[in-house]
């Protein structure tokens, strides 16, 4: 039995009632990690003495009856491509092998009002550019319920080390799946927020009309108090929105009587694996049962997304990856006479295949002569994908379908092509091009390996998909299953 | 029909500031070629009356209100540089000598 099989809102009476301190938990993560972390290789740096150090201070505070707040004394994982003052932030890429960052993302300063303990930085694809964590420059991490597959990705290593144990909770950053398709492969619970509902300050841009920052948790109560202390408006990100944070746990009732649940059939049908399929219609059943209903709608241009969100975010991540040129800060290459050149060989000797591919992509599609015939064409395609959501909305509470076609898949397997890879996200895309919130629950498990259900909501209603997500995880087991390691 | 040349894939990876060798470049247009393929598929949508989506969110001219503060101290800032000289970033010389 670990520690981090408690939920969080148990594990805060145990502090309050002096039975447990806040170096236990922190404790009992580096303990994990030193067990596991060399089969999984979910950590690319550990912050084991700062979160001493703090675990001290906190239980200063503790004993002194000074702790307040439910997260208070939370060790926590954070992906690598959001930065951490005086903790080394990578984005899994040569070029930021070194990177000291100067300041703390708004989450990490909301977290540090909170008063969890970070305890590392996790593994991720190259600047979130990926669906498996073969990209990361420094290391492959290994699915938690399986070591020969991938954890999926990017926020690969933010899914693994939950599912292994090593932290109770972590943060990721979703662009195209990157939260909701490696909390499927690893069976742990992942949100992408709505556009604008967490600030993207101090996230490394990859697509800044796509990314958002959200949690990943063993059970969607963690979850909800996680994006509750994360959300909210800031000054420093204009595209945050200003719309109040409810108070998201409240609305884990577990009375979903009456909800309308759209079901779109182009996400039962072709490129879905059959044990994918029934896992969710069999959650379908089990929602019924609780008193909802079901019907089948249509998305129809859903087979648009993928190639509608490889034209756009490789266009936005040509003009964000601009900045590293070998100047101000990152590796720069040793074989330089001139300025150009500089540029050009420390962005060459610097970024891996899959970034550099992107960021040609991206550039073609803004290349005079052809913006209007792929970067703004996709972008109209993007309003068709987006009233699609919007049109089944009118009618519905939620949509469901499955995270991902298929569980997760061998390493190796989809590496050499980048085409089979991308084909992993096509479930997932177009919740980021609507720009609404979804979730990703376990529903089951196929040859041992976990399956995820996505609830996807109206902007700004994450309350509804954390109530639907609950009542599912609270009538079906999936999520007390552990990987043995 | 190749939508994208390996000359183009080259002047591309010029203006992206991305050295790349004659091998990379036939290989980046091999699977450049293949994306930009399928994303011809969207051709088959008449758009002509759709207008592009920017930003998800009904959100205009979004201020706030100008107020000084302190800048980040010019040690920070020079921390991560590769190269710096006198408080300043350092870079091959661009004038001829």
């Amino acid at each position: 039995m670990s520690l981090f099989d408690h939920k969080v809102s148990d594990l805060h009476e145990l502090l309050h009632k002096k039975e447990l301190k806040v170096s236990d938990l922190v404790d009992e993560s580096y303990k994990r990690i030193a067990e596991v972390d060399d089969k999984v290789q979910a950590f690319l740096t550990l912050n084991e003495e700062q979160a001493r150090q703090t675990a001290k201070v906190l239980d200063e505070k503790l004993s002194s009856g000074n702790a307040e707040g439910l997260l208070f004394g939370m060790p926590i994982g954070i992906k690598d491509n959001i930065v951490t003052k005086g903790l080394r932030t990578t984005c899994a890429s040569k070029i930021l092998e070194n990177f000291d960052p100067i300041y703390d993302a708004t989450v990490v300063q909301k977290l540090q009002k909170a008063e969890t303990v970070t305890i590392g930085k996790l593994n991720m694809d190259e600047f979130a550019m990926g669906s498996s964590n073969e990209n990361s420059h420094f290391q492959k991490t290994y699915n938690p319920w399986n070591l020969d597959r991938v954890p999926g990705g990017s926020s690969g290593g933010s899914a693994a080390s939950v599912a292994a144990g090593e932290v109770l909770f972590s943060l990721g950053s979703d662009t195209g799946g990157s939260i909701r398709q490696p909390a499927a492969f690893c069976g742990v619970v992942g949100m992408k927020p709505t556009y604008g509902r967490v600030s993207r300050f101090g996230l490394v841009a990859f697509a800044s009309s796509l990314d958002q920052i959200g949690p990943i948790t063993r059970t969607v109560e963690d979850n909800a108090y996680l994006l509750e202390a994360i959300s909210g408006l800031d000054p420093m990100d204009s595209t945050s929105a200003n719309v109040d944070v409810p108070n998201f746990t409240k609305s884990l009732t577990g009375d979903v009587k009456g909800l309308k649940i759209a079901v779109p059939k182009e996400y039962l049908g072709e490129g879905v694996n059959e044990s994918v399929r029934q896992s969710v219609l069999d959650a379908l059943k089990v929602l019924e049962g609780l008193g909802a209903v079901w019907e089948e709608v249509s998305l129809p241009h859903s087979k648009y997304a993928l190639a509608t969100y490889y034209l756009l975010s490789s266009s936005e991540a040509s003009a964000n990856l601009a900045r590293f040129d070998g100047v101000r800060y990152g590796y720069r290459s040793p074989n330089a006479e001139t300025l150009l050149d500089l540029y050009k060989n420390t962005r060459a000797e610097g970024f891996g295949d899959e970034v550099k591919r992107r960021i040609m992509l991206g550039t073609f599609a803004l290349s005079s002569g052809y913006y209007d015939a792929y970067y703004k064409k996709a972008q109209k395609v993007r309003t068709l994908i987006k009233q699609d959501f919007e049109k089944v909305f009118e009618h519905y509470d939620v949509i469901i379908g499955p995270t991902t076609p298929t569980p997760a898949f061998k390493i190796g397997e989809n590496i050499d092509d980048p085409m089979t890879m991308y084909v992993n996200d096509i479930l997932t895309i177009p919740v980021n091009l609507a720009g609404v919130p979804g979730i990703s629950v376990p529903c089951g498990f196929d040859g041992g390996l976990p399956l995820g259900l996505q609830i996807i909501g109206k902007h700004f209603d994450e309350a509804c998909v954390y109530r639907v997500a609950h009542a599912f995880e609270q009538a079906t087991d999936y999520h007390t299953q552990k990987p043995q390691l | 029909m190749s939508r994208i040349s390996t000359e183009q894939v080259k002047h591309v990876a010029n203006l992206a500031r991305l050295a790349i060798t004659e091998q990379e470049a036939e290989k980046f247009t091999k699977q450049l070629d293949a994306i930009i393929t399928f994303a011809e598929q969207l051709n088959e949508l008449d758009t002509d009356n759709v207008k592009p989506t920017y930003h998800v969110l009904d959100m205009k001219n979004v201020l706030r209100e100008d107020i000084p503060q302190l800048g980040l101290p010019q040690e920070e800032v020079l921390k991560n540089a590769p190269e710096h000289q006198d408080g300043q970033f350092k870079v091959p010389s661009i004038l001829g000598e």
